[in-house]
């Protein structure tokens, strides 16, 4: 049964696939129909059928010759702000209309160079900006958890689509980026698991950039052992990208056989928001509770500069969005809209061609660089970042990982927050200072709320130790086990 | 010794503050941030990367050939090396800049104080400060011929690598500053850093000029930029300064702006003023990590350095007995030492230095050829001397043998073999000649001998005619002054 195979998670599909249960094409076809009938949820927004059949009938011709690649045959879909070759790629933003790249991003190449299959291009806020998939000029993604004949609920953001997609079993794993959040939040709010790795740990060539000291390109997966499995396959240095880190890559698929007894679990005691729901609260109790089941060492921590994280972050990836964003000219590529001189060129495509969200971000860092206000604004920033690295440092002396949620909420209701840039932005605040620090993080379903709408548990590990952090993680989730949305059951 | 020029107003003297920007393109095979290469005169477009179009997604990486013959630079300028340098972004929007900002170095240059010694023809010397030097790329060019109604771009030379070297406003009148971009393009080519080649570009000029009474403080400055040869920055700062005199003199202010140099009008025009300047929102470049120099890469940099201008002036003039004035000739164009040295082997150095200041380079500047380009090889150059020297030749014939020489590339010798310009150093026929011309020209015998002594250089040249200028001069005069003055005796 098709659909059946594309509940498949990537190790259990390669494991068929090792075994001759199912061929490449096969599971390929199960995707496709898949995403097929969850069109519904808009979280695919680039059609690769036909590449992705024609690659799956490769992959079972090298599994015959015996030259089958450690991913051979795995489907994956893939955020929309990795550049494809000869597949659109537009950040789900109107300005990058009609781009199709001649180049392909080096995490998505080194995925099709381990024999994985792209199946579906997915939705994501506008260059990456928003934590709910509604600033996409592609409309908004509807989170599988959404009640059958309410409202549409957000997936999340900015990698919705990816979380969607990987929560309705429409393909095993994708690929998503996360800045401040955008992987971690909408793998929270879908039930699935989001591994932001540490910056420098993935390369960040070809990928469209927001917050370039930030974005960090990672796997949403149903599982942790897919997550560490997809790691392994798109971590490494890249000469192309120089703060790519030279470092191996672990063995990150059987570093989690480990034991985690003796692990040192941090709770940081600034993360005990008075405002969190006690679903929240209560939730984070409990994996406290696993990890000390476990035979871990729980030690309350403090991070004590937690609280200027979010307006920090919101000063420095805005600050670095509107210089990346500035290539989007409307001269060379994507979409443009002609003026009589330069400045009418550039004021009429970047009007049309961005969405208000962006438009907010790029005056917001345009603003904070500005002759007299960087040193109050940038500068201050950058100095909050330092402390905020110093604050985790400091902790990972008595630590090996922390424990915090991931969202302060479950997934909302579409346009809840959208005229509340503020209420919005406050959807990053556990996840934005692990961000800000470069740390490895992860988010692992833990729970339903009283509504039953699927939350995460957010583990953060010291850099480049995504070892530990793994491992970690495997408690969690073999604590409370997988969550699948309601309608998706059965 | 003559001071630095002053304008003379009607109200009295002026003084010049003059400060120079110089962009010198970094003489490497690559760009400053991608692998295109960076050859003048290529298609347009035809040297464009990926990086340098600023497709979405793609990264700069530093050239570490540009960084290093930066280092070379400040090196052979005396100045401080940075261990620690930062590139930033510097924000704008123009059609020939892809990112919409330029990657250059802002507070912290890779380069720090240094100076740079000029020699003037009156013999001063100057020592000028030289603030920074610091490295960023080009952008590319507009082309607006093309087309009645459209503009194109060529973005071959966007990123290629500038070295943009900063003096203090240390200089005095548009001769030190011709002096200074002169001795600094000198300086350049003798360690290739830079080819010096105004023509291409690859070495342009921003003068900042203020006027002021003598020893008052530093007036209101006007910049020109964008000037591409020393006879422009000269005429370009005297036409400035003129200005701003007229302009104090009328009672008005100087303002600050940029200017622009029309040299068919002989003006400058104002460009934009201080109000109008872009804010270029600078800020630390997240692509990038800083530069982190070590101290043996700096000590192997110092270790490639030649003989440097200056060393090479002091032992010519040490060594060779030269005067300072043509040893600071020969050492302004980086091939003249080497040509000198390979020519003066085994003749009088001062006697070469002097062909090659005044006759060679008079030459090779009217047929509009290099030094490389010379018709004259130095070792024929050598031969002409020594012809000279042991009385083969006079210095007149050596003068038309030489005039063949650049003409044919024939050697000297052969010239005076085929066309038998042999110096006559037989007395006998000197003396038959002399008789001759005596003979013949009684009437100033007779005024020789009533006391116009004048009158012998006179027989001088009729001998020297009636041997076709191949008498030996000396010998003809000592011959002929024994002859007149001892018929006088008699």
């Amino acid at each position: 049964m098709p659909s059946d195979l594309a509940r498949l998670g990537v190790v259990d599909a390669a494991d068929r696939l090792a075994a001759g249960d199912c061929s490449a094409v096969e599971l390929v076809e199960a995707c496709i129909a898949a995403q097929e009938a969850a069109r519904n949820l808009n979280a695919v927004v680039a059609d690769t059928a036909e590449r992705a059949r024609a690659a799956a009938v490769h992959a079972d011709q090298r599994r015959r010759r015996d030259e089958a690649r450690p991913l051979e045959g795995i489907p994956v879909a893939v955020k929309d702000i990795f550049c494809t070759e000869g597949v659109a790629t537009t950040a789900c933003s109107r300005i990058l209309d009609g781009f199709v790249p001649e180049y392909e991003s080096t995490v998505s190449a080194r995925l099709w160079d381990a024999g994985a299959i792209l199946v579906g291009k997915t939705n994501m806020d506008e260059f990456a900006m928003g934590s709910s998939n509604e600033t996409s000029r592609c409309g908004p993604v509807r989170n599988p958890w959404s009640p059958v004949d309410g409202p549409s609920l957000v997936p999340g953001g900015s990698s919705g689509g990816s979380a969607a997609v990987v929560a309705a079993s429409a393909v095993p794993a994708a690929l998503g980026t996360d800045t401040g959040g955008s992987i971690r939040q909408p793998a929270s709010f879908c039930g699935v698991v989001g591994l932001k790795p540490t910056y420098g740990r993935c390369s960040r060539w070809g990928i469209i950039a927001f917050a370039s000291s930030l974005d960090q390109a990672g796997p949403l997966t149903r599982s942790v052992a897919d997550a560490a499995l997809i790691l392994e396959h798109i971590a490494g240095f890249d000469p192309r990208d120089s703060t790519s880190a030279d470092l191996a890559v672990p063995d990150l698929h059987t570093a989690l056989q480990g034991d985690v007894r003796g692990l040192r679990v941090g709770v940081p005691s600034e993360y005990r928001l008075d405002s969190l729901p006690s679903s929240i609260s209560d939730l984070w109790e409990q994996g406290i509770a696993w990890f000390r089941d476990a035979g871990a060492e729980l030690r309350e921590v403090s991070l004590p500069h937690t609280r200027y994280a979010l307006p920090a972050y919101y000063i420095v990836a805005p600050a670095e969005a509107s210089a990346n964003l500035a290539r989007y000219d409307g001269v060379r590529f994507g979409a443009r809209s002609m003026g009589t001189d330069p400045d009418e060129l550039y004021t009429r495509t970047r009007r049309d061609g961005f969405g208000e969200e962006v438009r907010r971000r790029v005056m917001i860092g345009g603003y904070v660089l500005s002759e007299g206000y960087y040193d109050a604004y940038y500068l201050r920033a950058q100095q909050v970042r330092t402390r905020i690295a110093e604050d985790f440092r400091h902790a990972f002396q008595d630590v090996d990982v922390l424990l915090t949620p991931t969202t302060p909420s479950s997934a909302f209701p579409e346009g809840a927050k959208t005229d509340d840039p503020l209420a919005m932005y406050v959807n990053d605040i556990f996840t934005v200072p692990a961000s800000l620090a470069g740390l490895p993080a992860i988010s692992v379903p833990a729970g339903l709320d009283e509504d039953g709408l699927p939350l995460g548990l957010q583990l953060v590990g010291r850099a480049f130790d995504e070892v530990t952090l793994l491992q970690a993680a495997t408690v969690l989730e073999a604590a409370a086990g997988t969550f699948r949305p309601p309608a998706m059951a059965a | 010794m003559t001071g630095p020029r002053t304008i003379v107003g009607t109200t009295g003297d002026w003084e010049l503050a003059i400060g120079l920007e110089v962009h010198a393109q970094v003489a490497t095979q690559s760009k400053l941030f991608s692998g295109a290469a960076t050859a003048f005169g290529a298609a347009a477009n035809a040297q464009v990367s990926l990086v340098d179009a600023a497709m979405p997604g793609m990264l700069p990486v530093i050239n570490r050939a540009a960084v290093d013959q930066a280092i070379r630079t400040g090196l052979a300028l005396g100045a401080k090396i940075n261990r620690f340098s930062v590139f930033d972004r510097k924000n704008y929007f123009y059609p020939d800049l892809p990112q919409g900002y330029q990657i250059s170095q802002y507070r912290h240059p890779i380069v720090g104080a240094g100076e740079l010694r000029i020699d003037m023809p009156d013999g001063r010397t100057r020592v000028v400060g030289i603030e920074r030097l610091h490295l960023e790329q080009d952008a590319g060019k507009l082309v607006h011929d093309r087309s009645a109604t459209d503009s194109h771009v060529d973005l071959n030379r966007a990123g290629i690598p500038l070295m943009e070297i900063v003096s203090r406003p240390d200089l005095r009148d548009w001769e030190e500053a011709g002096a200074y971009l002169r001795k600094l393009r000198a300086l350049l080519r003798a360690i290739g850093s830079c080819d010096g080649n105004m023509e291409e570009g690859s070495l342009r000029a921003d003068a900042n000029v203020s006027v002021r009474r003598p020893g008052a403080p530093l007036g209101t400055r006007c910049e020109i930029k964008n000037l591409n040869s020393v006879r422009f920055l000269m005429r370009a700062i005297e036409t400035e300064a003129g200005r701003q005199v007229d302009l104090i003199e009328a009672g008005e202010t100087v303002h600050q702006e940029t200017r622009l140099y029309d040299p068919q009008r002989n003006e400058t025009r104002a460009m934009r003023s201080k109000e109008d300047a872009h804010d270029y929102r600078y800020f630390p470049d997240p692509d990038l990590v800083p530069l982190q120099l070590s101290e043996s890469r700096i000590e192997r940099l110092r270790d490639s350095l030649p003989e440097l201008p200056d060393e090479t002036r002091e032992r010519l003039i040490r060594d060779y007995g030269l005067t300072p004035y043509d040893a600071s000739v020969l050492v302004a164009d980086p091939d003249a030492p080497r040509f000198f040295e390979a020519a003066a082997h085994g003749h009088s150095g001062k006697r070469v230095a002097n062909w090659i200041v005044t006759n060679l380079f008079g030459a090779l500047n009217e047929a509009g050829h290099t030094l490389a380009e010379s018709p004259v090889s130095a070792p024929d150059l050598g031969q002409l001397v020594g012809l000279i020297e042991d009385g083969t030749i006079s210095d007149r014939i050596a003068r038309d043998v030489f005039d063949e020489m650049f003409r044919t590339g024939a050697s000297p010798q052969s010239i005076v073999d085929a066309r038998g310009l042999r110096q006559i150093q037989d007395t006998d026929a000197i003396d038959a000649a002399i008789d001759a011309a005596l003979a013949a020209n009684p009437g100033q015998l007779d005024q020789y001998r009533a006391g116009k002594t004048k009158v012998l250089g006179w027989f001088v040249g009729q001998v020297m005619k009636a041997t076709r200028g191949q008498a030996n001069p000396g010998l003809v005069n000592e011959r002929l002054r024994q002859k007149l003055d001892g018929a006088g005796k008699a």
